[in-house]
């Protein structure tokens, strides 16, 4: 079998983790163990086509790494002592222990953690995440967050930098700090889901590939912490919103809302895995919020029409969340169920009470709302509203188109008063 | 080991009227005395009012007198009002310790390490 350029990328991001966090055990220092991984691959971009692809991938990865690393670090001899002592240390069980999978699992979750300390900022996490866990570029993720190369390289020089003199740890938190890091964890792989959904600003509604990078390193995550149910909550959440992907946008690449989306184009094995892991956490009886955020969208993805829907279940659900999170943005998605029990008089009641005025989805719900209530003129004001704080193209696009709509009903109903 | 230090932001004026000063010292103490069991000890204080603070700036030519300004370097609502310098090897302890000194005052706390791994300065004598 012959291995192209293509396959190898694929290794590299799938394995960059593994390999990274086992060479940084290992060295003792994260630069050294990227440059260390980037040579293996090096190697294999010249090897691995003549030879063909070694049995395990990710053990001739690591072995070649830490064979480079030591080369280098002869070639260098300006580096500390303590390098070569921390190789010497691990020289033994070289072929051993780190290239299996039990202990290499612990190694990827103390990269995990150390990514998403708390002591970095919310960006540097995410940075360090795509970049040491992810095998992303530096580039790729300047381009994913539409910020300049240079911007994200200082982003994430500054971040490695805080890891060496700060002294963050690299290893997984005591049990009782456990429940707060994972939290972190999850945060930064949700953030990262989201902006591959729904872009901040850009011409295309989502990043496709941001969205599966998320979902690939969710997978990461519950494989390495099969007994966190958020864990597995997280994943089934980006699973259930992914498979709607091919419904919402129509073929001129425009926004359509769920409830008018075509459900026949929804991923159906993405819902049943989505589903199926709802089901199993519930099971456990620990619900999170992130748990309960796919317990709603396996409610919506259960219906096979909007009209279908059981509304009093997603209701229930939004209940149990708001004990969890009780913030301002579930509220307003709690009223959007509510309209559809209750009428839309009772969630505008709801809406009044929430502080959410920079926010698009509010002024989208509130509009909504005062549509269905016939209130035309100032429908279309918060229409308009919602699109000036839209900086994504296909998303302001459908909200002035829908403020235009509102407008010209507004019109029709004046001109026959 | 690294060590670090451990400061404590105190808005400008007296202390609100309401503080005890006695619990918050006496919390404070609490957490003095885990750091000094777990070895990390090195120094901590308090400062006087920013008021007492004199700002003194001279080049480097070895030629200009020095000029005093009466009053602390930076304008601001908040200044250092006190510090605590300690020792460990591992950081999440430190963030512990300075979560819980936050906890204690009420006020906001800033953990930064000292260059490299070594002992910034000299060794304190009762050690």
């Amino acid at each position: 079998m012959t291995v192209s350029g293509a396959d190898i990328a694929r290794v590299f991001r799938a394995e960059h983790g593994r390999a990274v966090s086992v060479l940084i055990r290992a060295l003792g220092d994260i630069d050294l163990a990227e440059d260390a991984v980037q040579d293996a691959f090096t190697v294999a971009v010249e090897r691995w086509p003549r030879d063909g692809m070694p049995p395990s991938p990710a053990g001739w990865i690591i072995t070649t790494a830490r064979r480079r690393a030591i080369d280098r670090l002869r070639r260098e001899a300006t580096r500390e002592a303590r390098h070569t002592e921390a190789l010497a240390l691990h020289a033994a069980d070289e072929n051993t222990a780190a290239t299996q999978e039990g202990p290499v699992k612990d190694e990827r979750l103390r990269l995990v953690f150390t990514c998403c300390h708390p002591a970095l900022s919310r960006e540097a996490q995410i940075a360090l995440t795509l970049r040491l866990l992810g095998g992303l570029t530096t580039p790729e993720i300047a381009h994913a967050f539409l910020v300049p190369e240079s911007t994200m390289a200082q982003r994430i020089v500054r971040a490695k930098s805080k890891i060496r003199s700060a002294g963050i740890p690299y290893r997984v938190p005591r049990d009782e700090d456990l429940p707060a890091r994972l939290a972190s964890v999850l945060a930064v792989l949700y953030l990262v889901f989201t902006e591959g959904h729904t872009a901040t600003a850009g011409a295309d509604l989502g990043r496709p590939d941001l969205a599966a990078e998320a979902i690939r390193l969710a997978r990461v995550l519950v494989e390495l912490m099969p007994d966190e149910p958020e864990a597995a909550g997280l994943l089934a959440l980006m699973l259930l919103t992914e498979a709607r992907r091919p419904a919402r946008t129509d073929a001129a690449g425009e926004l359509v809302v769920l409830a008018e989306q075509d459900r026949s184009l929804w991923d159906r094995a993405l819902v049943d895995e989505g589903q199926a892991l709802v089901h199993r956490c519930l099971r456990r009886g620990a619900p999170g919020p992130y748990q309960l955020q796919a317990a709603i969208n396996a409610v919506h993805t259960d219906a096979r029409t909007a009209a279908e829907t059981d509304w009093s279940q997603v209701v229930a659900l939004y209940d149990h969340l708001l004990r969890l999170a009780p913030t301002d943005v579930v509220r307003l998605n709690r009223a959007v169920a509510v309209a559809e029990l209750d009428g839309p008089q009772a969630a505008l009641a709801l809406l009044d009470r929430l502080d959410l005025d920079g926010y698009v989805a509010f002024h989208v719900v509130r509009a909504e709302l005062l549509g269905r209530l016939a209130r035309w003129p100032e429908s279309a004001t918060e229409w308009d509203r919602a699109a000036g704080l839209s900086d994504n193209g296909p998303e302001s696009r459908h909200l002035l188109a829908r403020a235009a709509r509102a407008a010209g009903a507004a019109a029709r109903t004046d001109d026959r008063r | 080991m690294k060590t670090y230090l451990i400061s404590l932001f105190s808005p400008d004026g007296p202390p609100p009227e309401d503080l005890d000063l006695t619990t918050v010292m006496a919390d404070l103490e609490v957490v003095n005395a885990d750091i000094r069991a777990a070895g990390g000890w090195v120094f901590a204080g308090g400062l006087a009012d920013q008021a007492s603070a004199t700002t003194i700036r001279r080049p480097r030519d070895g030629v200009a007198d020095a000029v005093l300004t009466d009053g602390p370097f930076a304008e601001a609502k908040e200044h250092l009002g006190g510090l605590t310098i300690l020792r460990s090897d591992d950081y999440d302890v430190v963030l512990g310790w300075a979560e819980r000194i936050a906890g204690a005052t009420g006020l906001p706390v800033e953990v930064r390490p000292f260059q490299g791994d070594g002992d910034p300065g000299q060794a304190p004598t009762d050690q």
